[in-house]
């Protein structure tokens, strides 16, 4: 099919796609899993368990009393041993409800179907549903589906680009769900009155470009349904699955700085949540259990795993087979965009998409030299900043020079840090520069006050 | 069980400063190459003068300033290079010591060393020279068996023990209005390097090889280069003169390819690339076609090189998805 545009800048780093032909594979057998009371972006739910709490699979333990919150539900059946506050990586401080399974998986009465019958009532389902983007950001999903009015969305735009190295989940979803995910299209196209849908999917996967066109292929034949859905077959450049680079790409529409999809009347979802919207929309059974990838020079089989939101991560590593040494580095997410978790004892989390576990060696961060100006950060920045000037003015803490140089836009890919000869930590003095920039107006009202 | 926590990215490109100027040094061995062809041994004498001192300079004044030892990255070598090709062949041996002073020590090091110098440091050490030295720094010889066309330009020997013959620079006879002599070396001749000139400016044909190595490694960007070249000629045409012979003659094409495409020194930019490279060759232009030197190319960088900063505030691009409207 016809590719619109492509995004200047970018990086083509080694794709280290080990697990590509790696079918997924469901562990089951944790003894407790450690869930946390926020897995989105909004404020944490309110936990209604209580210690000695018997609690079944699918069940209602945290509920979202805020419209930006998810709620959260129970990935096992067992019992309550403790609710219990901890630091996350992320540095706050959360509530964590701990639970001792029973092995048994028994599945909750309120798991039932939801029954849909307008808008009104797929949007609480999906929000019912504990469903947050799962392409890594945990933005609830309900929330974009409801953009300001006047910015309803004309192209539903699917995410399987999947330009994260070592990262596979997206595509073994449509490898091995193609059904599901054209229904899942399906159903969001329908349910918000969406007249077409675009998947992007990157050239480097032409399984999934096949099997997803083979899909709708069968739907013309046996039902006659020709939905408006059309698979692109992108360039193979990190950061095509960035959402802004993505649209771009896919529609020739540019969001504007510091706006959203909406903006241009797009709505982005990743191809793993319109599968579990179909799924859920036939079996009710909400977000418990999360698909990723499992890699990096320290695992000792990489491999894609099905496991229980919740599940803590060295358990997750045992079960896959171990590591084959002491661990350097383990990361949450992409090599690109991830976090580096500050130990090893986490929770899988809903927006998990990959634990990347680095030995020693290649943990370690190469030194800092001087910038030389060979401007390849300015080269490769989707978004066209300078990022070695916006580096400068950070560590200068020049707050007006940032904002001249448009360091909100930033949307932190990586892909001038990973080019940068002189090992710079650009991003890592964009997002100091950013915290600047947040807190300069509390700064002020602070000095302000103490004038007074 | 300690485990490294850093912000993403978590994995970099091989790429580092050192490999960059690597290939830098890499791509100028070419023209090392036929500058010894032309102008003989005493050409590589010179070169490992500059290249030897400006390390110990490096070395010596990191270590004066309490700084970390830098001599790793190789920068000094390269400039130690571009130093000695912008010498004539005929300098007395002190020269080149004071160049790699000069260059390493008062241009580099004082501003805080990599990336921080604010002109090309060989370059502004070639200009320091040529006003302290205007004598040494223009007596232009060649290897008596090199000498371009047909003509013996000259008979006088230069300096003591070495079997070099003087001879004019191409821009020189063009000045002097003697362009219809048989000793004006042609085409071909400026094209392979037989010509009177400084050490690595004199074969287009062995700096283009360098050149196409460094695009072929994405080193340089053509962007600087091709603006700056094309002015030249524009405006030499423009002017009467014989364009294709401007471009071939002098420092211009070692200048416009080796020292305006300095990382530190030029423009981050495309469109400040592109700003910087005709600004490179209307300052040239001028020099050549209406100054009292026979040679513009440093003067023209140099002058750039100063303005950099500022077509770099002139030239921020604008964001993807347009610019974020002030909030009021």
């Amino acid at each position: 099919m016809f590719r619109f545009g492509h995004f200047s800048g970018g990086v083509h780093p080694r794709g280290n796609k080990n697990t590509h032909f790696y079918p997924t594979v469901r562990l089951d057998k944790f003894a407790t899993v450690r869930i946390p009371m926020s897995m989105h972006i909004g404020p944490p739910c309110t936990c209604l368990v209580k210690e000695g709490d018997p609690v079944k699979v699918g069940q209602l333990i945290g509920r979202a009393d805020a419209p930006m919150a998810v709620p959260i539900h129970s990935s096992v059946s067992g019992t309550v041993k403790s609710v219990l506050k901890e630091v996350a990586s992320t540095g706050k401080a959360v509530q964590v409800v701990v639970i001792e399974s029973d092995g048994l998986n028994t599945v909750d009465e309120s798991v039932q179907p939801p029954v849909i019958t307008d808008r009104a009532s797929f949007l609480q389902a999906v929000w019912d549903s504990g469903l947050v983007g799962l392409g890594g950001a945990g933005f609830p999903t309900h929330i974009k589906m409801q953009p300001p009015a006047g910015k309803e969305p004309d192209v539903l735009v699917i995410n399987a680009a999947e330009c994260e190295p070592y990262i596979t989940t997206d595509f073994r979803q449509c490898a091995e769900h193609p059904d599901e995910v054209i229904d899942g299209i399906i159903q969001v196209m329908k349910h918000l009155g969406i007249p077409k849908a675009l998947i992007g999917v990157e050239s480097n996967k032409p399984l999934a470009i096949d099997v997803l066109n083979y899909e709708l292929m069968k739907l013309k034949l046996s039902a006659n349904l020709e939905p408006d859905i059309s698979i692109v077959r992108l360039k193979t450049r990190y950061p095509q699955g960035a959402e802004k680079m993505l649209i771009y790409s896919l529609t020739g529409r540019k969001v504007p700085a510091g706006g959203l999809p909406h903006d241009v009347h797009v709505l982005v979802l990743n191809v793993g949540t319109v599968r579990f919207i179909s799924k859920y929309l036939k079996t009710g059974m909400p977000l418990i259990r999360k698909r990723l990838t499992l890699d990096g020079s320290a695992v000792k089989v990489p491999c894609n795993i099905n496991v229980p939101v919740g599940a803590p991560i060295p358990d997750v590593i045992e079960a896959a087979g171990g590591m084959t040494g002491e661990p350097g580095k383990v990361i949450m997410g992409g090599s690109m965009m991830g976090v580096a978790l500050d130990r090893l004892e986490a929770s899988i989390i809903k927006q998990n998409n990959a634990i990347l576990v680095f030995d020693q060696k290649e943990a370690q961060l190469p030194p800092e030299t001087q910038c030389i100006r060979c401007a390849r950060c300015v080269n490769v920045c989707p978004m066209h900043l300078m990022p070695t000037t916006l580096d400068n003015m950070s560590r200068n803490q020049d707050i007006e020079g940032l904002n001249q140089y448009h360091i909100m836009d930033c949307i932190e890919c990586g892909s001038c840090t990973y080019v940068c000869p002189a090992k710079r930590h650009l991003v890592q003095s964009i997002r100091i520069g950013k915290m600047h920039i947040r807190s300069a107006p509390r700064a002020a009202q602070a000095k302000e006050g103490a004038a007074k | 069980m300690n485990l490294q926590v850093s912000s993403s990215p978590h994995i970099r490109d091989q790429a580092s400063t050192t490999r960059l100027m690597l290939d830098v040094i890499i791509a100028l061995l070419p023209a090392l190459g036929v500058s010894i062809y032309m102008f003989g041994v005493r050409s590589l004498l010179i070169v490992f003068l500059t290249c030897t001192t400006a390390v110990l300079f490096e070395y010596l004044s990191r270590r004066l300033m309490k700084r970390y030892n830098s001599i790793g990255d190789l920068s000094a070598v390269v400039t130690g290079l571009l130093l000695a090709f912008n010498l004539p062949p005929t300098v007395p041996l002190y020269i080149p010591v004071i160049g790699s002073f000069v260059a390493i020590i008062v241009v580099k090091q004082m501003f805080g060393g990599i990336g921080q110098n604010f002109v090309n440091p060989a370059l502004a050490s070639r200009i320091i020279l040529t006003l302290s030295f205007p004598a040494a720094m223009t007596r232009w010889a060649i290897l008596a068996g090199r000498v371009p066309g047909h003509g013996i330009p000259g008979t006088e020997p230069i300096g003591e023990g070495l079997d070099l013959i003087a001879t004019a620079t191409p821009l020189y006879l063009i000045q002097a209005g003697e362009t219809g002599q048989a000793i004006m070396p042609g085409y071909l001749d400026l094209f392979i390097g037989y010509k009177g000139g400084c050490l690595g400016e004199v074969s287009i044909l062995a700096l283009a090889a360098g050149v196409v190595y460094l695009l072929i490694r994405r080193v340089i960007s053509p962007l600087i280069p091709v603006t700056y070249i094309l002015t030249v000629a524009m405006l030499t045409a423009l002017f009467g003169q014989d364009p294709l012979y401007h471009v071939l003659s002098g420092g211009l094409f070692l200048g416009a390819f080796f020292m305006a495409t300095d990382y530190v020194t030029s423009p981050l930019s495309h469109k400040g690339k592109i700003i910087f490279g005709l600004g490179c060759g209307l300052i040239t232009s001028l020099v050549r076609l209406f100054g009292g030197m026979t040679e513009g190319v440093s003067f023209a960088i140099l002058f750039m090189n100063i303005l950099t900063p500022h077509i770099d505030r002139w030239t921020i691009p604008v964001p993807f998805g347009g610019a974020r409207h002030a909030k009021s």
